[in-house]
C-alpha cells in the first residue's frame, strides 16, 4: 500500500473507500436480491404501454451501451503497455478511441434522449417508474452525459486527455489492492465526477431494474424449444420468509 | 410411442348464451389484482368480430404460432432464435395496451364528495395506468352481440379470408359466442418463444404455466402465442396466463369457468396422445390437413397396446380409467363433433369446440322449413355458405367437410331424439348416413343434452402421495394465496403441489431415458423443431 502515502482523508474516501463500498454493495446486493427476490427480477418492460418511441430508443441505447462497455474494457482494463507491446502507436490508439467512442456516444445519447423523453413525458411510462429506478436512471444519465463530454468534447474536438495514465491505473489498482490514488486525484475533474457517479450506479445496480442486464438469455440459442417439467414436492419457504419480496405487489410500482 | 396425458376441454358452442359468467368468475379467481386489470384468462367473443385483443387471429400481423419454412420444417413464425435475441430490446410483434384496452376504473369518491346541488353527480372513467380521465374506446367485450359490427366486423380475419360474394351477404347473418381460454397446446409456441425458459408444459397433465420466478419480462411469449393468451402484468413486469385452474384440476375439480358456466357447455377430460408424433403432425404440409393430423396424434384409450404403453410411461391406473371415460375424447375422436380452434397456427390446441348448429337452424326456420327436419337442415347447411365457410375458417383451416359432418351429426341427434320422445319413427337411416350408430346417438344425447355434472367433468385427482410425504416434514408458513404475484402461477404453489423449480431440480425424472427432467434445461426431443438450425 505504498501508493497510499501522502493521501489525504478526503482523497482516501473518494478514491478508495467509496469504490470498495460500491463494489461490496454490488456483490452482496446481487447475492441478496437473487436469493430473496427472484420474482422482482425482471426487465420491467414498458413496451405494452408505449411502443413507437421504444422502437427507436431502446435498441439504439442498448447497442450503443454495449459499444461503450466494450470501449471501457479496452481503455480502462487493458494497460497502455499492452497495446504498445502489440505495436499500436499512441496516436493511432487515441484516434481510434475518439472515433469509435464518438460513434458509441452518438448512439447512446440518441437512445437516452428518446428514452428519457419517453419516461418523462409519456404518462403511462412515467407512472411505472419506482423511486429506486429514478435514482438509478438519473445517475446513469449523469454518467452518460459526462462520458460523452469526455469522449466527444475532449477526445475528439478538444486536445485529448490521456485517461490511460490517470484513471486506468487507479481503476485497475482497485482490483489488485493497490489503487494509484495520486493518479486519479490529479486527473481532470470531469473524469473524477464521471468515475464517482459510475460507482454510485454500481452501488444502486442490484436494487434497481438494472439487474435485468445479467439475465440476457444467451442459452436460448441452444435450448430445445419445448420445456417439460414434472410436478414434484418442493421445500416450502423457510418459516418467516414466505412471500417476502423486494417490492410489494399491489402498491404502485 | 411415448404416451402422455393431457387435460383437455371441449365447449359446445350451441349452448353458450354469451353471459360472461365464466369470464367474471375467472377474473375474480385469478386476475383481480393490480397489473392485470386488462387480462382475461377466459374471455367470450361475439363472432363475427375482431376478438380480444383486436384481430389477434391475423398472424400476418402478429406473427404468432408456427409456420413451415421452405424445406417444410416447423419454425416459429416470428423468426429464429438469433433474431429473437437481437430484437429483445423491442419486440416488433407485441400488441400494445390499445389493442387490449386501457384499463380504467371510476372515480367513485366523487359520488359522495360532490357539492350538494340539483344535479346528480356522475363519475367518469379514470385510466388505471395514469390515473387521468380517459374515454374508453375498446375493450374485451366491446363488440358484444355484434355491437358496432357493421363498421367493424368485416375486419374479422375469418371474414377477410372468405370470398367476396360471401362477404357481401354478411348483413343477413348469424352470430354466435366463442368463449376462449388458453389452449394448453401440445406444441406450445409460447413455451418455444420464451428465451428465459420460464414457461413449461407440465409432464403429468399438459398444463402450460409460467414460472413467475424465472420470467424476466422479455415478453416473447405474448407475441408468440397465436391465441394471445399470455398477458403481460404491467405492475410486476412478468407474463401471466390461464393456469387451467391447476389447483382445482389437481384436486379432481373442474376449472372455475367450467364449474360456473351457465350454459353447462364445458367438458373436461383426459386425452392420451403420442408425444413422439406431435412435431411431425404439426408440420403437416397442407393446413387443411392439420385437423386430421391432430386427431392422428390422439391415442385410443380402449386399445390394450396403448394402455400398456401408458402404464409403462408411468401414467397411473386411475388416470387410464378416467381417460376411457373422458367426454373430451368421446366428443373429439369417437363421435367427431368437436373441432380445434385454428389448427393452422400449428400449436396443436387442446380446447376444442362443437360448432354451433343454431345459426343454421335459425336460417332454416326463417326460410319456413321445420328446423328439426334433417333434410331441410341438411339442405340449408349446404346452401348456406356463410356459416359453413366462416366456421371452417375458425375450426378446420378452411376445409368445409368436417364442419358439415359435425353439424349433420348434431342435427341428426336432434331429430332422432325428438322423434323418439314423440313416439314417431326416428330417422335412423339419416343417423347412419351421418356416421352414427344408435349407441352413438344415445351417447351423444347423454353428453350433449342430459350433460350431467359427472359426465361433463371426468378429472382424475393428481397423484400427490409423494409430495405429501415430503411436505409433511415441514410446516407451510402462511396461506399460499397470500404469496405475492397472485395465487399459484408457479410461484409459491398450492400446498402439497409445489412445482419443480430451480430448488427442486436434480430430482430424477419419471422417464429413465432422461427425456423428461425436472430441470428447465430438460426437454423432449420430440418437440425440437428447428433444433438443427
Ligand atoms: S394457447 Fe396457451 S399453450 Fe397455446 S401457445 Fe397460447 S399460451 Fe401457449
Ligand atoms: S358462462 Fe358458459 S354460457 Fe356463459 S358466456 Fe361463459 S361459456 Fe358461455
Amino acid at each position: 500500500m505504498s501508493s497510499l502515502r501522502g493521501v489525504t482523508a478526503f482523497q482516501l474516501f473518494w478514491w478508495v473507500i467509496l469504490p470498495y463500498l460500491a463494489l461490496a454493495t454490488f456483490v452482496i446486493g446481487h447475492v441478496w436480491r437473487y436469493r430473496y427476490d427472484q420474482f422482482g427480477w425482471t426487465s420491467r418492460s414498458t413496451q405494452l404501454q408505449e411502443r413507437r418511441l421504444l422502437k427507436w430508443g431502446s435498441p439504439v441505447f442498448h447497442y450503443g451501451a454495449f459499444a461503450a462497455i466494450a470501449g471501457h474494457v479496452v481503455g480502462i482494463l487493458i494497460p497502455e503497455r499492452w497495446t504498445r507491446a502489440v505495436g499500436i502507436p499512441e496516436n493511432a490508439y487515441r484516434w481510434f478511441s475518439a472515433g469509435a467512442g464518438t460513434l458509441a456516444a452518438v448512439l447512446v445519447i440518441g437512445g437516452v434522449i428518446v428514452l428519457a423523453a419517453r419516461r418523462l413525458f409519456v404518462g403511462r411510462v412515467r407512472a411505472t417508474t419506482s423511486p429506486v429506478d429514478w435514482v438509478a436512471l438519473i445517475l446513469l444519465a449523469v454518467v452518460i452525459v459526462l462520458g460523452i463530454v469526455e469522449t466527444v468534447g475532449v477526445g475528439l474536438l478538444g486536445h485529448g486527455y490521456d485517461y490511460r495514465r490517470s484513471v486506468s491505473p487507479w481503476f485497475r489498482g482497485l482490483f489488485d489492492g493497490s489503487p494509484d490514488v495520486a493518479a486519479i486525484a490529479h486527473a481532470s475533474l470531469i473524469y473524477q465526477v464521471h468515475a464517482v457517479a459510475a460507482w454510485a450506479v454500481i452501488a444502486v445496480w442490484p436494487f434497481s431494474r438494472l439487474v435485468h442486464a445479467w439475465s440476457y438469455p444467451v442459452w436460448y440459442l441452444w435450448r430445445p424449444f419445448i420445456v417439460y417439467r414434472s410436478r414434484v414436492a418442493g421445500r416450502p419457504n423457510e418459516p418467516g420468509t414466505s412471500g417476502r419480496r423486494w417490492r410489494k405487489i399491489g402498491v404502485r410500482y | 410411442m411415448r404416451v402422455m396425458a393431457q387435460v383437455c376441454m371441449v365447449m359446445n358452442l350451441d349452448k353458450c348464451i354469451g353471459c360472461h359468467t365464466c369470464s367474471v368468475t375467472c377474473k375474480q379467481t385469478w386476475t383481480n389484482r393490480p397489473g392485470v386489470e386488462y387480462v382475461y384468462f377466459n374471455n367470450v367473443e361475439t363472432k363475427p368480430g375482431l376478438g380480444y385483443p383486436a384481430r389477434y387471429e391475423d398472424q400476418g400481423q402478429w406473427k404468432g404460432g408456427w409456420a413451415l419454412d421452405r424445406k417444410g420444417r416447423l419454425r416459429l413464425r416470428a423468426g429464429g432464435r438469433v433474431r429473437r435475441l437481437l430484437s429483445i430490446f423491442y419486440n416488433p410483434d407485441l400488441p400494445t395496451i390499445e389493442d387490449y384496452h386501457d384499463p380504467f376504473t371510476y372515480d367513485y369518491a366523487r359520488l359522495i364528495t360532490a357539492p350538494s346541488g340539483t344535479r346528480a353527480p356522475s363519475v367518469s372513467a379514470r385510466s388505471v395506468l395514469t390515473g387521468r380521465e380517459m374515454n374508453p374506446r375498446w375493450g374485451a367485450n366491446w363488440e358484444d352481440d355484434l355491437a358496432g359490427a357493421p363498421q367493424r366486423a368485416l375486419a374479422d380475419p375469418n371474414i377477410v379470408a372468405m370470398s367476396e360474394r360471401v362477404r357481401l351477404e354478411f348483413e343477413s347473418v348469424f352470430m354466435f359466442y366463442l368463449p376462449r381460454i388458453c389452449e394448453h397446446c401440445l406444441n406450445p409456441s409460447c413455451v418455444a418463444s420464451c428465451p428465459s425458459g420460464a414457461m413449461y408444459k407440465r409432464a403429468e397433465d399438459g398444463i402450460v404455466l409460467v414460472d413467475q420466478d424465472r420470467c424476466r419480462g422479455w415478453r416473447f411469449c405474448v407475441s408468440g402465442c397465436p391465441y394471445k393468451k399470455v398477458y403481460f402484468n404491467h405492475r410486476t413486469g412478468k407474463a401471466e396466463k390461464c393456469t387451467l385452474c391447476f389447483p382445482r384440476i389437481e384436486a379432481g375439480l373442474p376449472t372455475i369457468c367450467s364449474e360456473t358456466c351457465v350454459g353447462r357447455l364445458r367438458y373436461l377430460g383426459l386425452v392420451l396422445y403420442d408425444a413422439d408424433a406431435v412435431t411431425a403432425a404439426a408440420a403437416t404440409r397442407d393446413p387443411e390437413d392439420l385437423y386430421e393430423a391432430q386427431l392422428g396424434v390422439f391415442l385410443d384409450p380402449e386399445d390394450p397396446a396403448v394402455l400398456a404403453e401408458a402404464a409403462n410411461a408411468g401414467i397411473p391406473h386411475d388416470w387410464l380409467g378416467a381417460a376411457r371415460r373422458s367426454p373430451a375424447y368421446a366428443l373429439i375422436a369417437r363421435h367427431r363433433v368437436a373441432l380445434p380452434l385454428h389448427p393452422e397456427f400449428r400449436t396443436m390446441p387442446m380446447v376444442w369446440y362443437i360448432p354451433p348448429l343454431s345459426p343454421v337452424a335459425d336460417v332454416t326456420a326463417a326460410a319456413g322449413y321445420d328446423d328439426t327436419d334433417p333434410d331441410a337442415v341438411f339442405a340449408t347447411i349446404d346452401a348456406l355458405r356463410i356459416p359453413l365457410e366462416y366456421l371452417a375458417n375458425l375450426f378446420t383451416a378452411g376445409r368445409v367437410a368436417p364442419v358439415r359432418d359435425a353439424l349433420r351429426r348434431l342435427s341428426v341427434i336432434r331429430s332422432v331424439m325428438r322423434a323418439t320422445q314423440l313416439g314417431l319413427d326416428p330417422p335412423l337411416e339419416r343417423a347412419v348416413e351421418a356416421g352414427l350408430g344408435s349407441a352413438d346417438v344415445e351417447d351423444l344425447f347423454r353428453l350433449l343434452a342430459i350433460a350431467r355434472y359427472e359426465d361433463r367433468y371426468v378429472v382424475p385427482p393428481a397423484h400427490a402421495e409423494e409430495a405429501g410425504r415430503l411436505l409433511a416434514q415441514h410446516s407451510l408458513s402462511g396461506c399460499s394465496l397470500e404469496s405475492e404475484g397472485g395465487p399459484g402461477m408457479g410461484g409459491d404453489g398450492v400446498s402439497g403441489f409445489h412445482l419443480a423449480g430451480a430448488a427442486a431440480g436434480g430430482v430424477a425424472g419419471r422417464d429413465a431415458d432422461g427425456r423428461l427432467h425436472l430441470r428447465v434445461t430438460q426437454t423432449s426431443p420430440t418437440s425440437r423443431p428447428g433444433a438443427d438450425r
